[in-house]
This record gives C-alpha cells, sequence and structure tokens, in this order.
C-alpha cells in the first residue's frame, strides 16, 4: 500500500507539471466556484486544441486514434495536476469519456482512425442520444425508429436530455430497430453526423435558468451502416458499455459540494464566530468529510484495480449516487445558514459569490442526470449485489404490444 | 500508486477467514453471550497458536515483527466472525500502549508475554462521568499507589494486567500507569452490557500498587496516538461486522418469498440493501486510507482514525439495524443471529468514545489558524 509514483510517473508529473506552469493559469479562487458560463465553451476548445498539440488528449488511448498510447495511470496524474489550473474541458467528457469507449470497441476500424482523432482533439465534440421523453430510467422504451433504406440507415423520433447537443458534431445514438420482438432485443446503436438538415437540437430552459440539456429531432436523419456499433439488434449491450463508462467519467468530476462547504466553514465568520467553531456545522462536517473521504479513497481503490488491468464494476453508481444527494444536502444546508441572506442571488453579496445559491437550484438535476438515484440503487442491487429482478410486465413481449398508459 | 494490500496480506486474511468462518460460529459466540463466560477460551487458544496476538510485535520481544496491515485484515475477519475473545483489550489497546509508550525494560518485560499469548491487558481509561478524552478522570495516583473507580473496562475480569490513566495528584499531571490486576487493592467485577460476547467489567481501586507507563504527564498524547491506531483496528472490525449482516440479510431476503415473490425482489428491499452496501463501501475506503496512515505514521494519522472511525461507525450501525428489518420479526427474536451483529456493533461503536468525540476529532484537524475568515 502506497501513493508514492514510480520514478517513471514522477518523471512524467514532473513534465506535465512544467508544460501546465508555462500554457495555462494557476486557479486563483481556493475552490471551484459555480458560475454562470458565457464564453466558456470557446475557451475550452482553444484551451483543449492547445492540449491536443502538446500530446496530451486522451493519455490512455491508442496513438492511432489521437492518443497517446500511455496508460490509465498517466491519465489520473494529468487530472490531478490540471486540477490546480483554470482550465475547463467539461464540455468534452461526454464525448471523450462515454462515446469514445463505445466507438473504440464497436466501429470498424477505418471508421475508428477517421473519427477517434478529431474526438481526442475536441476538434469534432460528442455526444449521447439514449434518452426519450417516454423513455428515461426505462431507457430500453426508447421509440425512436431507424430503418434501413438501400444503403443507409434513415432515423425518426425524438431524443431529450441531451448534455452539449447544440455544440455537437457527432452522436452516439439508440434506437429502435425492430419493434416487433422484445424491448431489448429491437435496438440498435449507431453514430450519427449532427450537422445535417434531418437533425435538428432544441435547447430546454432548466429550473436553474440555464440550458444545458436539449431536445434533439430527427427526421429522416441519414446514418450510414459504417457508422452502425455492433450488430443490428445488439444495441443495448452497446448501450450498457456506454453508460457505465459515463458512470465513470462523471464520478471523478462530479460536484459533490464538499470543497465549498469545507471553505465556508473555514473560511467565514457569522456573528462574530468562525463557522467552523459551530457544533451544529461539526456534526454536518464531520459527516461529510467521511463521505468526501470515502469517496476519494473507494476512487483510489478503483483505480488501483483498473492499473492492475481490472475493469471497472457497477461500484461506480455509488459514487454518482453519494455525489449526487450529498451536494444537494450541502447546497440547503449552507444557504440556510445564511438566514433571511440566503434567499439573496446576486454574486456580489453572497459568500462564494452565490456557489451555494446557485447550487440549491442545479442540484435537483445532478441526481437525475445519468440515472436517478433509484436506478443507482438498483443497479447496485440486481449487479453488485446479485438481488433479483422486479417482476416485470414487458419482459418477453414484443415491443409494440407493451402498455404505454397512452 | 498502489491503494490494496498485498498478496501476502491478501494470504492472511484468506487464511484467517477460512478459520473462523469454520471454527468461529454464531454458536462460539452464543457460549460466551448467554453464559458468564469471559472469553471463548478455547478459540483464543487457537488465535494465539495461529500467532494474532504476536501480529505488530516486534521480533526482539518475541513478536512476529509483521506491521499494522497485517493486523488490519486480521481484524476485519474477526469482526466479521464476531470473534468472542479480548482482542481490542489486549492486542490493539494493551499492547501498543506498552510498545508506544513503555520504557526497554517495561517492553522486555510485557511483550514477549502478550506475544506468545501467556497473558492478556487491557486499558482501564473511562470513568462513568468522566471522559478520558478531555483527561478529565478523576482515579489518583499517590506514592505509587492507585485508588478509584474504572467502568467500564473491557474484558475486566480476565486480564492479567491494565494501563490505567489517572491523575498523580502531587504532580498534578495525567499519566498512564501499568496495574497488576491480581495485586492487593484491586477489586475487579463484571458489568451487564450490550454485547456479553465481549464482556466489560469494573475496576475498584483502594491504595493498589502501579507502575508508570511512559513519561509523567504524557498520558493525553500517548492516549492520543493510542486511540488513533486502535481506531483504524476497531474500524475494520466494524466493516467486517456490517459486511457480514448484509451478507445475512441478502440470503434471508433472497430465500424468502412473499406476495408470490422473493422479498429481495422488492424495490424497497433493494434499496434498503443498496444503500447498507454503500455505508459500508465508503467505510472500507476510509479504513483502507487509515491502514495506509497508521502503517506509514503519517502525519494524517490523527484525520485518518477520525475519519475512519466516524465512517465504519455509521456503516455498522446502518448495516446492522436494518439486517434486523429485512429479517421481519424474527429478526427480533434471540434465536436469530441479527442482534449479535447489532449488540457487538454497539460494543464496537461505544469503546474508544462514540461519534461526538470522533466527529470533534475530526472536525478539530480541519481548523485552519484563526485568520483568513471573512465576515458575512
Amino acid at each position: 500500500m502506497d501513493f508514492n509514483d514510480s520514478k517513471e510517473q514522477a518523471e512524467f508529473r514532473a513534465e506535465v507539471r512544467a508544460w501546465l506552469e508555462l500554457n495555462a493559469n494557476r486557479r486563483a479562487d481556493e475552490v471551484q466556484i459555480m458560475r454562470g458560463q458565457e464564453g466558456g465553451y470557446e475557451r475550452a476548445k482553444a484551451w483543449y486544441k492547445k492540449v491536443a498539440d502538446a500530446g496530451y488528449a486522451c493519455l490512455a488511448w491508442p496513438k492511432e486514434y489521437g492518443g497517446a498510447g500511455l496508460s490509465q495511470i498517466h491519465q489520473v496524474i494529468w487530472s490531478q495536476e490540471v486540477a490546480d489550473f483554470d482550465t475547463a474541458d467539461g464540455y468534452f467528457v461526454i464525448g471523450i469519456g462515454n462515446c469514445g469507449p463505445a466507438v473504440q470497441a464497436f466501429a470498424p476500424e477505418e471508421v475508428k482512425r477517421d473519427l477517434l482523432p478529431k474526438m481526442a482533439s475536441a476538434e469534432h465534440v460528442w455526444c449521447q442520444l439514449f434518452s426519450e421523453p417516454a423513455a428515461g430510467s426505462d431507457v430500453a422504451g426508447l421509440r425512436t425508429r431507424a430503418e434501413f433504406d438501400g444503403d443507409k440507415w434513415l432515423l425518426n423520433g425524438q431524443k431529450i436530455w441531451t448534455s452539449g447537443a447544440q455544440h455537437s458534431d457527432y452522436g452516439v445514438v439508440l434506437t429502435r430497430t425492430d419493434p416487433g420482438v422484445s424491448k431489448y432485443r429491437g435496438l440498435t446503436l449507431f453514430m450519427i453526423d449532427l450537422k445535417q438538415p434531418g437533425v435538428e437540437v432544441k435547447p430546454i430552459k432548466q429550473m436553474d435558468g440555464g440550458r444545458h440539456f436539449n431536445e434533439v429531432f430527427f427526421n429522416d436523419a441519414v446514418v450510414p451502416d459504417a457508422y452502425r456499433l455492433g450488430e443490428v439488434g445488439g444495441g443495448w449491450g452497446g448501450a450498457l458499455h456506454v453508460l457505465m463508462n459515463e458512470r465513470m467519467a462523471i464520478s471523478g468530476v462530479q460536484p459533490n459540494g464538499f470543497a465549498q462547504f469545507l471553505h465556508f466553514c473555514q473560511h467565514t465568520e457569522v456573528d462574530g464566530e468562525r463557522v467552523i467553531d459551530d457544533p451544529v456545522v461539526a456534526d454536518r462536517l464531520a459527516s461529510w468529510y467521511a463521505r468526501d473521504a470515502g469517496l476519494r479513497n473507494a476512487n483510489w481503490r478503483m483505480l488501483t484495480a483498473i492499473a492492475g488491468g481490472g475493469v471497472p464494476g457497477a461500484e461506480a453508481s455509488l459514487g454518482k449516487l453519494v455525489g449526487a444527494v450529498m451536494n444537494q444536502e450541502i447546497a440547503n444546508f449552507s444557504v440556510d445558514y445564511y438566514n433571511e441572506a440566503g434567499a439573496i442571488m446576486d454574486d456580489t453579496v453572497n459568500v462564494l459569490e452565490g456557489h451555494f445559491q446557485r447550487s440549491v437550484l442545479f442540484s435537483p438535476g445532478i441526481r437525475l442526470a445519468g440515472g436517478t438515484d433509484e436506478i443507482m440503487r438498483n443497479i447496485i442491487a440486481e449487479q453488485v449485489l446479485g438481488l433479483p429482478q422486479e417482476p416485470r410486465v414487458d419482459k418477453g413481449i414484443p415491443f409494440n404490444e407493451i402498455p404505454t398508459g397512452s | 500508486m498502489n491503494f490494496e494490500f498485498s498478496d501476502e496480506q491478501k494470504f492472511i486474511q484468506e487464511q484467517a477467514r477460512a478459520f473462523l468462518g469454520d471454527k468461529c460460529t454464531a454458536a462460539q459466540v452464543r457460549e460466551v453471550l448467554e453464559s458468564d463466560l469471559t472469553h471463548h477460551a478455547g478459540l483464543w487458544q487457537q488465535v494465539i497458536e495461529l500467532g494474532w496476538p504476536a501480529t505488530a510485535i516486534p521480533e526482539e520481544y518475541g513478536g512476529l515483527g509483521l506491521g499494522y496491515l497485517e493486523l488490519c485484515v486480521l481484524a476485519e475477519e474477526i469482526g466479521r466472525s464476531l470473534l468472542p475473545a479480548p482482542v481490542s483489550s489486549s492486542i490493539y489497546l494493551a499492547t501498543e500502549a506498552i510498545k508506544l509508550a513503555g520504557t526497554e525494560e517495561q517492553k522486555r518485560a510485557w511483550l514477549p508475554r502478550l506475544a506468545a499469548g501467556e497473558i492478556t491487558g487491557t486499558v482501564a481509561f473511562a470513568e462513568l462521568d468522566a471522559s478520558i478524552h478531555k483527561g478529565q478522570v478523576a482515579v489518583e495516583v499517590a506514592g505509587g499507589k492507585i485508588s478509584g473507580c474504572k467502568q467500564p473496562v473491557a474484558d475486566a475480569t480476565l486480564a492479567d494486567f491494565a494501563v490505567v490513566a489517572a491523575r498523580d495528584i502531587a504532580a498534578d499531571n495525567f499519566s498512564l500507569y501499568l496495574l497488576d490486576l491480581s495485586a492487593e487493592g484491586v477489586t475487579r467485577s463484571g458489568v451487564d452490557s450490550l454485547d456479553p460476547s465481549r464482556p466489560l467489567g469494573k475496576l475498584e481501586l483502594k491504595q493498589a500498587p502501579v507502575e508508570l507507563l511512559g513519561g509523567a504527564g504524557e498520558g493525553a498524547v500517548t492516549i492520543d496516538r493510542l486511540l488513533n491506531g486502535a481506531a483504524i483496528l476497531l474500524a475494520f472490525e466494524q466493516v467486517g461486522g456490517a459486511e457480514a449482516a448484509l451478507n445475512m440479510a441478502r440470503e434471508y431476503t433472497t430465500g424468502r418469498y412473499a406476495f408470490g415473490r422473493p422479498v429481495a425482489s422488492f424495490q424497497a428491499i433493494k434499496h434498503k440493501l443498496a444503500d447498507m452496501f454503500v455505508a459500508i463501501e465508503l467505510a472500507r475506503a476510509n479504513a483502507y486510507y487509515g491502514a495506509w496512515a497508521l502503517s506509514t505514521e503519517s502525519p494524517e494519522l490523527p484525520l485518518a482514525a477520525a475519519t475512519a472511525r466516524v465512517s465504519a461507525t455509521e456503516a455498522a450501525w446502518e448495516a446492522t439495524k436494518e439486517n434486523i428489518q429485512a429479517h421481519g420479526g424474527m429478526g427480533f427474536t434471540w434465536e436469530f443471529d441479527c442482534h449479535l451483529y447489532y449488540r457487538r456493533a454497539q460494543h464496537l461503536a461505544l469503546l474508544l468514545g462514540g461519534q461526538r468525540v470522533w466527529k470533534n476529532r475530526l472536525v478539530e484537524q480541519l481548523k485552519p489558524a484563526a485568520s483568513n475568515s471573512h465576515t458575512l
């Protein structure tokens, strides 16, 4: 058991740090604060181009796909070092984290060599198109049709909750190719070029006022057969692959609110007393510290397993569940601590520039995105603990005979 | 970077699990729980033969010269099997106290006998209305003689000696003392407790002869370090017990049918068990970090220990209480073993001070120097 770098890892870390010092600015804030995101996308693209040109993009991917041909541990070292700098790559997490592995696993070789390097450098931005208005937690109940038409596929239907679709060039899309068989067997996974006339993207205004998610409409959108990911009818297996990578990708970066809360407790005085000296706070601070540390340490265990050649299991669902719930609790507790002033939303008035106020309004979405709390618990119960599935009335019935309530 | 136990340590753990799984079932735990026995003598003898008390004692004092990581993996299995033996009192606390604070002469006198299992020790820190964590003890030493009452003391009626926290009246300081429990002036008795499979007792001391352990006035410092180490070892016991409770809930709800289907297929039950798993995984991860901090004597030890402790107590509570609920009415019977885990979880959670104490210890480590604040 040790946390020391090997000689080679230490050298790589020093190299990365030196490069970052020259090419990025150290974070001015002591903690990362949630702010409005004007101009963020353009800055992120410019930053990522620099990263890619220097050879630090997708360190663990093979070189022929635009990576550096290094290991997952190199990627971890990069993430640890870059965390101290004011950079943004959140727009590319879904493409590189979720779509990339699926494309690598299922796409034909020439397509991989064509598309992956541009994904790796963020020249092309990707999104993931699974959820539909009538298929959320029950995502396999989706209805977007893909029909083979001579030499290509035509897509018709609607996706929803698509993060970043407004910026995306490509997407990984799950479709129904055969409504006449049971629902999991009639699905097929594709890549799609989103910059075409048959695709329309409409941002959704969220309860916090932001526009992170989109509706995406397909109207005879065209997909070449070479963009099919896996077998016709084998889409569900591919989708599970993507979803597991999604939880992996976000479990490292999703906010759980603790760093900001600790900063608030340590550096704020209310009624002449440091927040951290309040016994009511101490009880919560200790519990949340233990949870935050548990997530961090569980992540070390997962990385150790990956470094040893293991495959991340459904355990990644744990990080998503714990972090998202805690994030909302912390936001509420912190706003509550401000008393009447907690209701004010004004960056110039609030401590941490309104971080907790913004978080109160945004945090419900984190508990939903990537699977609800309930779905995370089902995954843990069924895939980790091996508990039996709930009996389902749609089992074994052709998709087009399943009751829909409409 | 490697945040996992070594293959050798895992092998030790597997051997321990196989041995305890075979020899230390609920029947053996109940032999102690349902009687006035101080411990399971047969099992303890086998544990001695396996060398567990000698694990973290240096070879020069008759030990095996292994480290805390080996002790941690053993502790997890001890917790899983609810071993009814003086492990925490003698191995995690009394032995460690002598290792930490003993003079060369004291180490030579006590450690080889502890390693060989010839004797067991305990610590006598707590008093009914005084918190050891603030050094507020009423038991006093004057002229090399100790007087007062210590309770609860784990394994008080079994142990051969105790490390006692007391105040020296003349010097007005707080120190640790070695007390031979067979000495004149020592009256010991058992007390009823939440988990009689790890009995508690009472020491009434009247002018009993004691010997200083460590420097005069250094009691608080030694206890602080001792509690940090023991908290991590206990966290492994708590995680092991919590996992056993979760497994018990899983087996029962999978096998039992209601409304024509396994109880475990209901989401209400699945989510309950998922929450138990989550608490245990977080606690396990924090216990591992604690093990690393303890084995390297990291400056982070105080924070890592408090974190492991807070997490493990929470996980053991969550798992053992919900295991009873998952069993329905049968979970509330004496016959079913749910209460063995529930009782042990209570015992372990209180042994070194409860959540109030450990949450405060954790937060103390997070307090910055008093500057750099801004007013709301």
